[in-house]
């Protein structure tokens, strides 16, 4: 607590990481608590915090972990920068800092409830989505059936493949569609990319579909989708912009009328169709 | 409404400085700035501040939080301290529009802490424009320049100043001001003629004919795609010149600086026309200048409005018409795109 | 000097466009105040006709634009107007191959100095709604206060008052004026004699107070026309100097003097970055101290005298009076 009584969410508290889990060879995922051990904040699936390390940088990344978790809280963090850098570099008991939650989230307990429900995500764009997955197997009786599609450079780019083959393979009414791009020895399952891949399963469109990953990636798998039937409101994704304050002030994820930072990062399609032509 | 019957303003800025910090603008080899008051220092009238009054509030750069990092450890050490009480002297109608304009951003929750805590602080004298220059047009905004607003508002004559106070703190500044003011009637006459001077000059102004219309919160589907962008914005250099001398603009940047005592992380303004401005490391929106120069003037005229109540994001201070470069501003983008639409 | 006038160049202009010479037009666009006219590219004649304007405010250097209209892929030629000043900027972009010579139809013209909006400004407070030059008359439109009349070459900014250009390019043409060698402004180096003799203390101070006022817009390295590298140092987050990173005076400081130093040798002495600075921060005097020096060091130097010259600081000669960098160890100096 400083000297001063008014609030600020530009000032952030300290976080301590007390986990980290190599998942691919450029991602890392890092359990980060309070100096106390307990959760840093509550959050709602799809939401954002900001990470720094003080000197390095400071940065939005997804939490990857669901709210249902309370212990701590989970970030998968791809290796593509200044600070990501340093963060793939730390040992535990490295100490950061950490402000949130930012971002509205993905609808899970409005428009997603009682939905079947299709997950998509190409590359470290699963990181966001496995906050979603877990909070719905955790309330599994609220949604209906589930499809997971994935899909990864290789084999070893995918992340969280433990958790992935030992828990939601492994759960009733969780079908996981998982795919690589090219052929790799040791790999039974599909080849190619996903929004090929998506085409092929032929979903019939009476589900949500949530999508995120590469921008290229997330424009064809949207193709796809629409050739199966689905409409843009029946498809969300998750938009990256570069972000600074995360309160919807410094500017610098403005997008049309709309701060990314506080009104996203989560869009359906038909919100995005109504933001100039920017970004895809 | 109060009286300062005199043309001299010392024995004023002598009992209002006994109060708090008084900053006026002053004249420089440079142009007018605002300077702090003290025994020798004038008030010049001649024109408006090079630079608007928002750093003030939202300075050019300033330290947000400090960090110390040892080993694994991390501390952070908020040195936030609440401002002393300081009064604005001479603050057009523009200007003081900018003000709210900046409110809407950094008072809306979560609230800035830093601007909200200066924000409190101030007491906001106004000063009706007697010679708005050519370069103005705040009218196009609604904003009256003989109405300039504040805690109080000014008016001056050649041998009077007249004060008016607006608001609660203001009432209490100026019964602190004790006997060199003189009560005097709200309708005073050398107030209302010089209200008319002002409205009759601004009708006469070369941007008279300037309006908003076509802009606005509905207006991105018609203006986003228009080619004229590419003409408006063909020289632009791409510096940051419009955006630091906009009393409205406030995008910002947070940075660490790594001080040898620990990490200061701070703040300093950032513009949307600079070309790393929304870099990140999977590449970017807005790649070109084009869209960078449509980027802040949409934010202007569309978005702004579009996310509070319809006031827009341009006070019509006319700083960017002096200071561009290549001479390209607001009020040519709003001379090519705009007018009714044609039915 | 006879004056060309902005009928010639629009005439001219539009023979080049019609017969195909050209595709487009550098030029200025016409403004709302007379003075505040923007660089604009021109492409059909309607526009030339309409919007170009050459007066006593079309004080913009163009050459930094052919950067982007004369290159590899540039369709066509691109006509450009040189001012006399302009001339040393369009020499040194050539030098360092920065447009393509060949996609670039050079025209050069006379120039008797030119108002920028800051010094027009300047002359009166009361508004400026308009303007024109008489002979040597330059008379402002004001709002408050009527016609008001000055003598051109009193009022000019220092860049012109001090001008001492020739016309140095190699121009494909040539309207009411020809090549000529520079010739020296008894005067150009006066307000840097008056900074060399305050004491360090006091200049110091000077430089000091003037950095105070930046407010780090970048104005003058855009504006630049040998500023031109592709990443700038100031825009490369990886640099640590990222543009508007002003953590307090010095760094300041540094932006200016390190801009000042990656221009030494090579700025033509245009004296853009003085015009451009909205707060009014007296760059050029910087960047001339700098030419003063090199002169003093190394003999007369005039960068963009000459396509392909050698810059002093970069060039190596086997005579070079500096001891340290000769093979034979002798100081000559």
């Amino acid at each position: 607590m400083g000297q001063n009584f008014r609030p600020e969410a530009l000032i952030p508290a300290i976080g301590v990481v007390t986990d980290i889990r190599r998942d691919t060879p450029d991602v890392k995922t890092f359990r980060v608590v309070t100096p106390d051990g307990a959760k840093p904040f509550d959050h709602k699936p799809g939401q954002c915090a900001m990470l720094s390390v003080p000197g390095v940088g400071e940065a939005m990344f997804s939490i990857t972990s669901s709210p249902t978790n309370t212990d701590y809280m989970e970030f998968s963090i791809k290796k593509c920068g200044c600070l990501t850098d340093w963060l793939h570099a730390m040992d535990v008991g490295q100490m950061i800092t950490i402000r949130g939650p930012y971002g509205n989230g993905f609808p899970v307990d409005g428009a997603f409830v009682g939905q079947k429900l299709l997950f998509i995500a190409g590359g470290i764009g699963l990181a966001p989505l496995r906050s979603v997955i877990n909070y719905v197997r955790h309330f599994r009786e609220r949604y209906g059936e589930i499809d997971i599609v994935y899909g990864s450079r290789s084999m070893q780019d995918l992340v969280d493949y433990d958790e992935i083959l030992g828990e939601w393979c492994e759960e009733d009414g969780i079908r996981v569609h998982l795919t690589i791009d090219r052929e790799q020895e040791g790999w039974g399952g599909h080849v190619g990319f996903v929004p090929n891949y998506v085409k092929e399963l032929d979903f019939v469109p009476d589900r949500t579909a949530i999508i995120c990953g590469p921008p290229i990636m997330i424009k064809f798998t949207l193709a796809s989708l629409e050739a199966m039937g689905f409409s843009r409101e029946q498809v969300y994704t998750t938009m990256e912009m570069r972000m600074k304050c995360g309160i919807g002030k410094c500017g610098r994820c403005n997008i049309g009328q709309k701060y990314v930072c506080r009104y996203g990062p989560v869009f359906r399609f038909d919100a995005l169709d109504a933001l100039p032509e920017e970004y895809d | 409404m109060k009286c300062y019957p005199h043309s001299d303003l010392t024995a004023l800025f002598e009992a209002l400085s006994q109060t708090a910090p008084l900053y006026l603008p002053t004249e420089s080899d440079n142009g007018a700035v605002y300077t702090k008051y003290a025994a020798g220092v004038t008030y010049s009238a001649s024109s408006n501040t090079r630079l608007s009054p928002k750093s003030f509030f939202f300075p050019q750069t300033e330290d947000l939080v400090k960090f110390r990092r040892e080993g694994k450890s991390v501390s952070v050490i908020d040195e936030r301290t609440e401002p002393e009480d300081f009064i604005l002297f001479g603050v057009r109608a523009c200007d003081a529009k900018s003000i709210d304009v900046l409110d809407r951003v950094f008072l809306s929750a979560p609230a800035d802490s830093y601007y909200a805590a200066r924000r409190d602080h101030v007491i906001l004298m106004t000063m009706a424009c007697t010679r708005p220059a050519q370069t103005c047009f705040c009218h196009a905004f609604g904003i009256d320049a003989s109405d300039p607003g504040g805690d109080i508002a000014c008016y001056r004559t050649e041998d009077a100043l007249y004060l008016d106070g607006c608001t609660e703190r203001g009432q209490v500044l100026l019964d602190a001001c004790g006997a060199i003011l003189e009560d005097c009637s709200d309708d005073h006459a050398a107030v209302t003629e010089q209200k008319q001077l002002i409205r009759a000059r601004t009708e006469r102004l070369p941007l008279a004919s300037l309006t908003t219309d076509g802009f606005g919160a509905d207006a991105l589907d018609v203006l986003f795609d228009r080619p004229e962008w590419e003409t408006l914005s063909e020289s632009c250099l791409g510096c940051g010149t419009c955006t630091f001398v906009c009393p409205t603009c406030q995008c910002y940047d947070i940075r660490d600086f790594d001080t040898g005592h620990g990490i200061c992380r701070y703040r300093c303004w950032d513009s949307c026309m600079y070309s790393e401005f929304t870099k990140m490391s999977a590449g970017q929106p807005r790649t070109t200048q084009m869209q960078r120069f449509r980027q802040r003037f949409l934010h202007k005229l569309v978005y702004f409005p579009a996310n509070n109540d319809g006031m827009f994001g341009c006070v019509g201070c006319g700083r960017c018409l002096a200071a561009c470069p290549i001479a390209m501003n607001i009020t040519k983008v709003m001379n090519m795109l705009g007018g009714k639409e044609e039915s | 000097m006879q004056k060309v006038t902005q009928a010639q160049l629009v005439s001219r202009a539009r023979q080049l466009l019609d017969d195909g010479t050209v595709s487009r037009v550098l030029g200025w666009r016409r403004g709302d105040f007379s003075y505040d006219v923007t660089p604009a590219v021109f492409s059909d004649t309607g526009a030339l006709e309409r919007d170009f304007v050459f007066d006593v405010f079309c004080c913009a250097n163009l050459s930094k634009y052919l950067i982007r209209e004369a290159n590899n892929d540039s369709k066509g030629k691109t006509l450009i107007f040189l001012k006399p000043c302009d001339s040393y900027a369009f020499n040194a972009l050539l030098t360092e191959h920065r447009f393509d010579r060949e996609k670039v139809y050079a025209i050069g013209i006379s120039c008797g100095g030119m108002m920028d909006v800051h010094t027009t400004n300047a002359l009166s407070p009361d508004g400026i709604t308009g303007a024109e030059c008489e002979g040597d008359t330059l008379v402002l439109h004001t709002l408050y206060d009527g016609d008001r009349s000055y003598p051109l070459p009193d009022v000019l900014p220092e860049r012109c008052r001090t001008c001492g250009h020739g016309h140095a390019a190699d121009c494909d043409e040539w309207m009411a004026c020809e090549k000529t060698e520079p010739d020296e402004h008894p005067a150009r180096y006066s307000a840097v004699d008056t900074l060399e003799t305050m004491t360090e203390e006091e200049r110091f101070a000077f430089w000091q107070e003037a950095f105070s006022r930046c407010i780090r817009c970048n104005a003058c390295r855009d504006v630049c026309p040998v500023c031109t590298c592709e990443k700038c140092v100031f825009d490369n987050p990886k640099s640590g100097l990222e543009n508007k990173a002003a953590a307090d005076l010095f760094e300041e400081q540094m932006f200016h003097i390190i801009r000042a130093y990656h221009v030494t040798g090579r700025c033509v002495d245009c004296g853009e970055c003085s015009r451009v600075c909205p707060q009014r921060i007296p760059l050029h005097l910087l960047n001339r101290k700098m030419i003063l020096d090199i002169n003093r060091s190394w003999g007369a130097y005039t960068a963009g005298a000459e396509v392909g010259q050698r810059f002093p600081l970069v060039d190596y000669r086997t005579d070079d009076p500096e001891a340290s960098v000769r093979a034979d160890g002798r100081d000559d100096k």
